[in-house]
């Protein structure tokens, strides 16, 4: 199948590119705005301890941002390479917020390059943190930018096709399609919360491997909060993201959630299996929930399967991704506002082992979240490359050797993703925080002696 | 300027970027790995890792807006190229995922083992030479169109003198330009073992790129005649070039003025580049793409070219400071910048 068919195989090599590089992604967007704070806080307090959370994470940055660049680059050129229908007719619509990504990524790159070479060139420190402002904001821009793309996807308009000619080109309404404000919101949101989350797990990490240091206490205090406010607006932008759905392409709310027939005062099904004959069993049923978060209204009518023909239904497996993304998102809450609220009010659970154990678990389930709500939107989208007008067979490529790279990136990914846990560990093992520390104090205490 | 000309020479000129750049990085990576094998590491390691850790990102984009503008201002190349590049294209994009994260691994992570430098080095030329295939696919010959598909006949690209000589052209090219160029830079930091080092590595290919470069201009004579009229049309802008390569090969070989060598380098690519481009006008892709056929609407050329001088705005000032702080200062070049000075200042105010 992988060898016979380019459409499959296409499909296959664009899942797994986007899914490896989005990991790489977000870590990209989220991490910036993770330093900045750290350093400002640093700054702020002149405390040493945030300044140099600040730069432990910048060195780690480095890493991931390269393994982000390539994999982007791997990513823009297979849309090119795979889907060449497709990316023809993109380019006459969409190529605008593709040009700006490149331009806000080098923007980004390059501050990148100058905040990470010169921690130590600069007199005034709070000179130093204005270049990381260039940084969040070309990271942020980039994720805005190409979420626009994948927004109009899911959405199109902008231009008009008659007797097979596209026509009434208008790049500027192509961007501001009615999926934008959700998606691009959703996306920035998570990307902040997962990265929070993932720093939080490794400060909880390394609490739980005895180093009892104040450094990580702070750094755990801080990025769990950074999570909670995070994970709030993905959730609140996700019940908007539900909105948008049932108005603009109500069979993909549909098929996530198992709505065969239409019907008023819905609910919300959550887990359950699919039996042989199409019935659901083992759900948890929400009474009137799916009506909410359709539209507000417990009693509003939401259109179900029933109404799209076979052939234009999404594969009912998004069901689980959208359950997955969700149950993930409300544990995330709850979990960061019971550790924020028992620091506050001095509950000693939160600092039990078993308890940052979960916020260690936190990190990883992020991820997976990020994973699922993008195979749900793009799986959801099927048949369409391009919602109700152009499919993905007649897009993709024709070329007979797409089996053949499935197997080459695929294997070449899986050793990026290994060789990046390896040096990033070998990298902070090698040069632990208490050494650092110590080098600090040297530093200072032998210059006012 | 029509618009069609004004986006071609906009990608063509960042395709010239990235050869320039690209083929700095390239050939420093390739002389790195050479001298571990020749037992000469410690002279040119430093110079080259100072060189190359903050700005092969940059290096990078470059070829990303090449690719990313072309799909933008000439739609239909992602369906002329798209389905045949799938092959060559792959094989370059993992040689750089290899390339660039190892290494990041290896500056940012663990320093020095010898088999990532070594294939480090190797990928760097082989980029180079699987790039440059799309040029000699552009010139025609090797792509039919059947059932409204385009197919690429491998054999006769791979059996074909021309892709060769442009093969062997981008790779020669590569390592001369690397070489010069790490001449100034070494000669910068003062470090004179180093410069006489890659000087002589630049003298040595200058001979092989005048000959790779007229051969390429020979099999063309049979390949496509009609381009190769228009050649010696340009006889005179091909001619000044070759001037501007006596001159920097004299330069390095006087031991003189290695900024100027560098300077004149450029020119003569420069040159040489944009004379090749002319000479290949209208076609994309010969003879079934033409500027004219491939472009894409005006309204979003239009704003495109917005964009982009917008973007040159905020971006020109940026890379200018990024040059200022690693490529023009002398005590970063030098490895004098030292964490004592700062932190001085810092502890006594
Ligand atoms: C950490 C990750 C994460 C978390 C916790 C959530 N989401 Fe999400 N969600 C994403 C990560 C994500 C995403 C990866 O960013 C998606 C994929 C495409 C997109 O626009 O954002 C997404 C898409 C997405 C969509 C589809 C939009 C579309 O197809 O156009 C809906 C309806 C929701 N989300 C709803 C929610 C709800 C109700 C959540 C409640 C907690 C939630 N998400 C939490
Ligand atoms: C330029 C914008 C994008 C283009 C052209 C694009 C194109 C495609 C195409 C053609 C497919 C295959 C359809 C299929 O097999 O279902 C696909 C699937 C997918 N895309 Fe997108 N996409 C874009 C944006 C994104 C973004 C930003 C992400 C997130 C990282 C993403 C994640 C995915 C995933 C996870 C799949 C697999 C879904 C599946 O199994 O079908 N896409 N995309
Ligand atoms: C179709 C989907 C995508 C394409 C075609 C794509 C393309 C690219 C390219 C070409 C690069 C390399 C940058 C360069 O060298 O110019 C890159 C890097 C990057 N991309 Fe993607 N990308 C996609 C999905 C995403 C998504 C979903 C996000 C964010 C949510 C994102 C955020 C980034 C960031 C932040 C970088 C910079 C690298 C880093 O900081 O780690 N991209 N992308």
């Amino acid at each position: 199948m992988l060898f016979d068919d380019p459409v499959f195989g296409s499909r296959v090599l664009t899942i797994i590119t986007l899914s490896f590089h989005v990991i790489y992604a977000t870590i990209g967007v989220g991490v910036p705005l993770m330093i900045m704070i750290a350093h400002w806080v640093g700054i702020k307090k002149n405390d040493e301890h945030y300044i140099l959370l600040a730069k432990r994470w910048a060195r780690g940055f480095v890493v991931t941002v390269a393994v982000g660049v390539v994999t982007g680059t791997a990513m823009g050129l297979q849309l090119s390479l795979l889907w060449p229908n497709f990316m023809e007719l993109a380019g006459n619509v969409i190529a605008l917020p593709l040009f700006l990504e490149v331009f806000a990524f080098f923007f980004e790159a390059i501050f990148l390059g100058i905040y990470a070479y010169t921690w130590d060139r600069f007199e005034d420190r709070r000179k130093h943190f204005l270049l990381l402002i260039p940084v969040v904001l070309g990271a942020g821009a980039s994720a805005v930018f190409i979420t626009v793309v994948n927004s109009f996807m899911n959405s199109p308009q902008g231009f008009d096709i008659v007797n097979g000619q596209l026509v009434n080109l208008n790049p500027i309404a192509a961007m501001f399609t009615p999926a934008m404000p959700t998606k691009v919101s959703h996306v920035l949101a998570t990307a902040y919360m997962t990265v929070a989350f993932l720093l939080a797990s490794i400060a909880a990490f390394k609490l739980l491997k005895g180093s009892n240091h104040v450094y990580h206490k702070k750094s755990l205090y801080l990025t769990m909060k950074m999570g909670l406010i995070f994970s709030i607006a993905a959730a609140l932008i996700g019940d908007l993201s539900g909105k948008y759905l049932a108005e603009y392409q109500p069979e993909k709310l549909a098929a996530a959630e198992w709505h065969f027939e239409t019907e008023e005062g819905a609910p919300l099904l959550m887990y359950g299996i699919l039996d042989g004959e199409g019935e659901v069993k083992y759900e948890i049923k929400i009474p009137y929930a799916l009506s909410i978060l359709a539209s507000g209204s417990p009693t509003s009518e939401v259109i179900g399967l029933d109404q799209f023909p076979e052939e234009e239904t999404p594969p009912l497996v998004i069901h689980y991704f959208f359950d997955v993304m969700v149950t993930i998102g409300m544990f995330m809450v709850v979990l960061s506002l019971v550790y924020w609220t028992g620091i506050k009010r001095k509950w000693p659970f939160v600092r039990s082992n078993w308890y940052r154990w979960l916020i260690v678990l936190g990190g990883p389930l992020s991820v997976i979240a990020i994973e699922a709500g993008w195979w749900m939107t793009e799986v959801g989208r099927q048949p369409w490359i391009l919602n109700g007008i152009m499919t993905i067979e007649a897009a993709a490529t024709s070329s007979d050797y797409v089996g053949l790279m499935v197997i080459l990136f695929g294997g070449l990914y899986l050793i990026l993703g290994i060789g990046t846990i390896v040096v990033l560990n070998r990298m902070f093992r090698k040069n632990p925080v208490e050494l650092e520390l110590e080098q600090q104090e040297a530093i200072k205490g032998g210059e006012t002696a | 300027m029509s618009l069609e000309i004004l986006g071609i020479s906009v990608l063509w000129t960042f395709l010239f970027g990235y050869v320039i750049l690209g083929s700095i990085d390239f050939g420093a990576g390739f002389f790195n790995a050479y001298s571990i094998i020749t037992g000469k590491h410690h002279l040119i390691t430093k110079i080259i890792q100072r060189y190359l850790s903050p700005v092969w990102e940059v290096t990078n984009v470059f070829f990303v807006f090449f690719f990313v503008g072309m799909v933008g201002f000439f739609p239909k190349t992602a369906f002329y190229y798209g389905s045949v590049l799938l092959v060559p294209a792959s094989i370059a994009l993992l040689l750089m995922i290899i390339r660039g994260s190892y290494y990041a691994f290896e500056t940012y992570g663990s320093k020095g083992h010898k088999g990532y430098a070594l294939m480090y080095g190797i990928a760097g030329l082989l980029i180079p030479a699987s790039l440059s295939v799309v040029l000699a696919i552009s010139e025609g010959g090797f792509i039919s169109i059947i059932d409204g598909n385009p197919i690429l006949d491998y054999r006769a690209l791979f059996t074909s003198p021309l892709t060769w000589s442009i093969v062997v052209l981008s790779i020669v090219a590569v390592l001369y330009i690397a070489a010069v160029f790490l001449s100034w830079y070494a000669n910068k930091a003062g470090d004179t073992a180093a410069t006489n080092l890659m000087r002589k590595y630049a003298l040595c290919w200058a001979f092989p790129l005048i000959i790779a470069a007229a051969g390429i201009i020979y099999e063309l004579s049979s390949h496509n005649p009609g381009q190769f009229e228009r050649i010696l049309d340009l006889w005179w802008i091909f001619g000044l070039s070759f001037l501007l390569w006596i001159g920097t090969v004299w330069l390095v070989w006087k031991k003189k003025n290695y900024g100027l060598a560098v300077g004149l380098l450029i020119g003569q690519f420069a040159l040489a580049f944009f004379a090749y481009g002319i000479s290949l006008y209208p076609y994309l892709l010969y003879p079934y793409l033409t500027i004219y056929e491939g472009f894409t609407n005006e309204a979003m050329a239009i704003s495109l070219v917005v964009v982009f001088i917008l973007g040159l705005i905020l971006l020109v000032p940026s890379i200018y400071l990024l040059l200022k702080l690693f490529l023009f200062d002398k005590d970063y070049v030098r490895g004098n910048r030292k964490n004592v000075k700062s932190n001085e200042k810092r502890g006594l105010s």
